[in-house]
């Protein structure tokens, strides 16, 4: 028992939360097959979720649960299945050309290390930002969340929640304009099929004593999307 | 042996909020299929999230958390939108890339 001394409840859940936080998103990015991708993402959304009950906000972590791993995702996996993209694919070409994965690398540090060390410097307190004791927006931890969000978001925000559902309309005809299928006279003179079918046709002549080229392109798979 | 009391500060949810948007920002950087591209701005989005609620929760202040739920509404939106164009880029070209949308490049 003597090692367990030091270690609060809220720590175990932390660690664990995070480690599944950490481990998804290094997933997501690692994976070479998108299925695996969206099954890593979902272990970050669930982590994110646990966080946010450790944190008092239980509304917003059935939120995260069902509307994120819920729908996002599956939305995701129903295009993955759809267009059966569901290939792995070679992670190690280098897309465009040498360095774009240092420079990947430099601008993560950097992005890393300017919040840590904003929240490092002053204990937390980079924005200047005060608690709001007594303000009408100050938490009340004898209310339930539930309660004090909706009150927040029907009285002070009341007009941007009702924007949202403008937008969110916005979006269903958006996908259903994107999403509908095309008619085969409008495939003719798209420039963007165009210009790859001539980049096809010229990646399969016979290259002769031309230097090989650099890029690397991927061979299309013909019998996927039929 | 007696160690001391670890107490989980804010700061630690705030740092891991960092350590999850840099991985989000790297994968967007480094991969080019657009599914995962997109899977990784929803990372950078969650842990932004996560960003909010410890504030909300380090200020005592309920704003934070009214903000989530706009991100999340705004997330959605932006989800069906993104893949609506993804699944009518895919359909035609199977297996494009990043790297292959250059038809407004000059």
């Amino acid at each position: 028992m003597h090692l367990l001394d030091g270690v609060t409840p809220e720590l175990i859940v932390f660690v664990l939360a995070g480690a599944a936080c950490v481990a998804g998103a290094l997933g997501v990015v690692l994976s070479s097959n998108p299925v695996h991708a969206a099954l890593s993402l979902v272990g970050t959304l669930f982590g994110i979720a646990v966080l946010f009950v450790a944190q008092h906000a239980n509304f917003l972590a059935a939120v995260q649960v069902i509307v994120y791993a819920g729908a996002i995702v599956v939305l995701f996996l129903f295009v993955i299945m759809l267009l059966g993209v569901d290939r792995a694919e070679d992670l190690s070409i280098e897309p465009l050309g040498g360095g774009q994965r240092v420079a990947a690398a430099i601008v993560g540090l950097g992005i890393l290390a300017l919040p840590l060390a904003a929240f490092a410097s002053v204990d937390g307190e980079a924005t200047g930002a005060r608690p709001a004791v007594g303000a009408a927006n100050a938490l009340d931890r004898s209310t339930p969340d539930v309660a004090q969000l909706g009150e927040s978001l029907f009285t002070t925000y009341l007009f941007a929640f009702e924007v949202t559902s403008v937008l969110l309309v916005i979006a269903v005809v958006g996908a259903v304009v994107l999403a509908r299928k095309v008619k085969r006279a409008e495939y003719v003179d798209d420039p963007l099929v165009e210009a790859h079918l001539a980049e096809l046709a010229a990646a399969a002549e016979p290259a002769g004593d031309e230097a090989p080229v650099a890029t690397v392109e991927e061979p299309v798979d013909s019998e996927v999307g039929g | 042996m007696m160690l001391a009391v670890v107490e989980v500060t804010p700061a630690w949810y705030l740092a891991l909020g960092s350590v999850l948007f840099a991985i989000g920002a790297v994968g967007l950087l480094v991969r080019r299929n657009p599914l995962v591209m997109f899977m990784c701005v929803e990372l950078m989005l969650n842990a932004v999230t996560l960003t909010f609620v410890t504030f909300s929760r380090m200020l005592n202040d309920v704003n934070g958390q009214s903000v989530v739920v706009f991100v999340l509404v705004v997330a959605a939106a932006e989800v069906v939108v993104g893949l609506g164009i993804i699944v009518a880029l895919l359909r035609k070209l199977p297996s494009a890339t990043a790297d292959d949308i250059t038809v407004l490049k000059g």
